[in-house]
């Protein structure tokens, strides 16, 4: 039976993985992650699971073993947060090209430098493009839930991509929230056994896995990989809908908050998410008419459930956790080619708040908001920064 | 254990293949053949990022016979680990019922340099896995440039003998001594020249309950500048000279084998360091009066060394 806990989101990803009981985890601690790896090494102690856990010498390793354990056949999880991420970053593409579904939890901080622990999104945001799903908790409940979730869209066959399930630092990692527990029979059943594609411990069938690709193979097999992508949207679609049949818990692509008569939408990521509808919430009473989205899941980047989100809206602000510092914050331009899938392109104004831990609060969303519905705010603001 | 007759290792399965890319000459095919001698239950191998890796497995071919990872550079041990780890977790679930042994091919930049912290903390573990060095003295992958493996007064393209520098200035790294000091049951050197010895060494590596390092030289033709019909005589003349000493240790303790017992007996000739330096154009320079100093002070480095192992034998 499934009943509620009490539970930081640390706790609740290792609550997870121990219900899945995988095969495999090998990981290295840092801030603000290492509470998952500490569960799950008492886990391991009391015989609570049956994986090989490995505690390796750093997180390039740690990433390392898990791919080749993956390969091998084995269901691998790890996880891991900002340098640990920066550290892991040389195998981050050779994960994806290789097309090891393995599970990552990132619980998302800051990366140096200024040497920082708190929580942005630099380190998820240094990975998107390396070819791995992408996952973003609003809460405690959803890190949990996604951690659930992410091995059915990773290691399905049309897929075979690993994922990164992300949830901010500190805000989710350490903080305690009510949560609704799964029966773990019920996890079990719905994330059902490995079946891994071409294992590499298949002795009869030898396999190579990791070749090198001279130009007539290299770009082919990055455009498998985008098929792959693009496949994940149905299998998200597919696998939240039966997530929801068993918990009643909906997700999408793409999840929203009063965006159908919006005037204006704030696009928003991670925990922010939850702040941002408080916001909405308090701007409806003032008369405006504001609604909020987050990109459940990043990557694949879901450019047309959102576009049917911005059509017709007056003005769209995308709140960045983090800033490609010389052009705007990652998430910016991908919402402005999504929006013009559309023709009619919103005003487009991109934000840049929380930094390395700064304050993200409803008053200022508020007065962001105010500012874009009035159409005095700037292309880009760094929200908090006197400039 | 594998029968040491070579009519009887004829019978193996091949395991890498012939018509891969390597050069012609090169040692590392027939390091890789011998150790892969070692055993005859299931191998699967991984690869760090070099000269073997490029060379046998361009997609869509491979020159693998058995199941064969390749992941980066620094990471080969952490890759076979990885597989080891997969492999306790399937059999002790029943998902897989033979014995497969694990053994990661890499050369000296790859394991003295770049590999070295992924190395050491796989050995630390204890992963039961065989990682097997193919030490060519110098980054020749990606065109002979100098390693923490190259020897002193070695000309590499990062460290040339010009007008006022006469090739490396420092003494190579005792790698084998530094994974000695990991307490695994398996160190041991070896020499392409001595297939039985090799394939013995490769046994006891296999055979081993842990981790295994074995240390091979990998005579490279274009780096070294010898013509490539004279690998395994380069390869015998660094164990006459006493540059490469053959030897084990076995769960701590050094004995020294082949060539090297028998130098050390006072049964064969140990051969002047000279020998070595006019076998190869990378010494080229050596050969000359200015040089005399670099020669001594070599030549007593390798005694040096030389005389340490034969004490290390007697503890």
């Amino acid at each position: 039976m499934s009943h509620d806990i009490a539970i930081n989101g640390d706790n609740a990803v290792a609550l997870a993985w121990k219900q899945i009981d995988p095969d495999v985890c090998a990981a290295y601690p840092i801030t603000p992650q290492t509470i998952i790896v500490e569960k799950f090494a008492e886990y391991v102690a009391n015989g609570e699971v049956s994986t090989e856990f490995v505690c390796v010498e750093s997180e390039h390793s740690a990433l390392t073993l898990c791919t080749s354990s993956c390969s091998a056949g084995a269901r691998t999880f790890t996880a891991t947060a900002s340098q640990g991420l920066a550290y892991m970053w040389e195998m981050l593409p050779i994960t994806a090209a290789m097309r090891t579904p393995l599970i990552m939890a990132v619980a998302n901080r800051a990366v140096s430098g200024p040497i920082n622990i708190n929580n942005d999104h630099g380190d998820a945001m240094s990975g998107r493009d390396t070819g791995w799903l992408q996952l973003f908790s609003e809460n405690v409940q959803e890190a949990y839930d996604n951690s659930i979730i992410a091995p059915r869209i990773a290691e399905h066959h049309d897929v075979q991509l690993p994922c990164m399930v992300n949830l901010d630092g500190f805000i989710l990692t350490h903080a305690i929230e009510r949560m609704t527990m799964i029966d773990t029979n019920d996890v079990k059943a719905f994330v059902g056994e490995y079946k891994p594609l071409y294992p590499l411990l298949d002795t009869k069938h030898p396999v190579s896995h990791g070749n090198m690709d001279g130009p007539d193979f290299y770009y082919p097999h990055k455009v498998q990989s985008v098929l792959a992508m693009d496949k994940a949207l149905e299998v998200a679609e597919e696998v939240f809908a039966e997530f929801a049949k068993l918990t009643g818990r909906e997700y999408h692509l793409v999840d929203q908050y009063r965006c159908e008569d919006a005037d204006y939408v704030a696009v928003i990521l991670g925990s922010s998410y939850g702040t941002m509808k408080e916001t909405v919430d308090q701007l409806r009473d003032e008369g405006i008419k504001v609604g909020c989205c987050m990109p459940h899941v990043y990557r694949p980047w879901p450019e047309e459930a959102l576009a049917k989100i911005l059509a017709g809206k007056k003005a769209v602000a995308v709140f960045d956790k983090h800033l490609s510092i010389g052009a705007y914050g990652p998430m910016f331009p991908e919402v402005v080619t999504a929006a013009t899938l559309n023709g009619d392109v919103p005003k487009m104004y991109n934000v840049i708040y929380g930094l390395g831990g700064a304050d993200a609060t409803v008053a200022g969303f508020k007065k962001m908001m105010e500012a874009v519905a009035s159409g005095d705010a700037k292309r880009i603001t760094y929200l908090g920064v006197k400039i | 254990m594998t029968s040491l007759s070579l009519k009887e290792l004829n019978k193996l399965p091949v395991r890498l293949a012939s018509g891969h890319r390597l050069c012609a000459g090169c040692a590392e095919s027939i390091i890789a053949k011998q150790i892969l001698m070692g055993t005859s239950d299931e191998v699967a191998v991984s690869l760090s990022t070099g000269c073997m890796e490029v060379s046998t497995t361009v997609f869509p071919y491979t020159s693998w016979n058995v199941p064969y990872i390749h992941t980066a550079f620094g990471n080969g041990a952490a890759t076979c680990a990885g597989l080891e780890t997969a492999y306790n977790a399937l059999k002790k679930k029943g998902k897989i019922d033979e014995e497969i042994r694990f053994v990661n091919f890499a050369g000296d930049g790859a394991t003295y340099d770049i590999g070295l912290q992924a190395l050491s903390g796989a050995m630390e573990r204890g992963h039961r896995m065989m990682y097997v060095c193919m030490n060519n003295e110098a980054y020749m992958n990606t065109g002979i440039q100098r390693s923490s493996a190259t020897t002193l007064g070695a000309s590499t393209t990062t460290s040339w003998a010009g007008s006022v520098q006469m090739g490396k200035k420092e003494y190579s790294k005792d790698m084998t001594s530094i994974m000695v000091a990991h307490n695994i049951p398996y160190v041991a050197q070896v020499s392409p020249h001595n297939w039985r010895d090799t394939v013995t060494k490769a046994s006891k590596g296999f055979e081993a309950n842990g981790p295994a390092f074995i240390n091979a030289i990998s005579p490279c033709p274009r780096g070294w500048r010898f013509p490539s019909d004279r690998t395994i005589e380069i390869a015998k003349l660094a164990v006459e000279t006493c540059v490469w000493p053959l030897f084990e240790v076995v769960d701590g303790k050094y004995a020294l084998t082949a060539e090297s017992a028998r130098i050390a007996a006072g049964k064969a000739e140990k051969k002047p360091i000279t020998d070595w330096f006019a076998a190869q154009g990378r010494f080229k320079h050596l050969m000359t009066e200015r040089a005399e100093p670099i020669v001594e002070a070599y030549q007593a480095e390798v005694d040096r060394r030389w005389e340490r192992l034969i004490k290390l034998t007697e503890l």
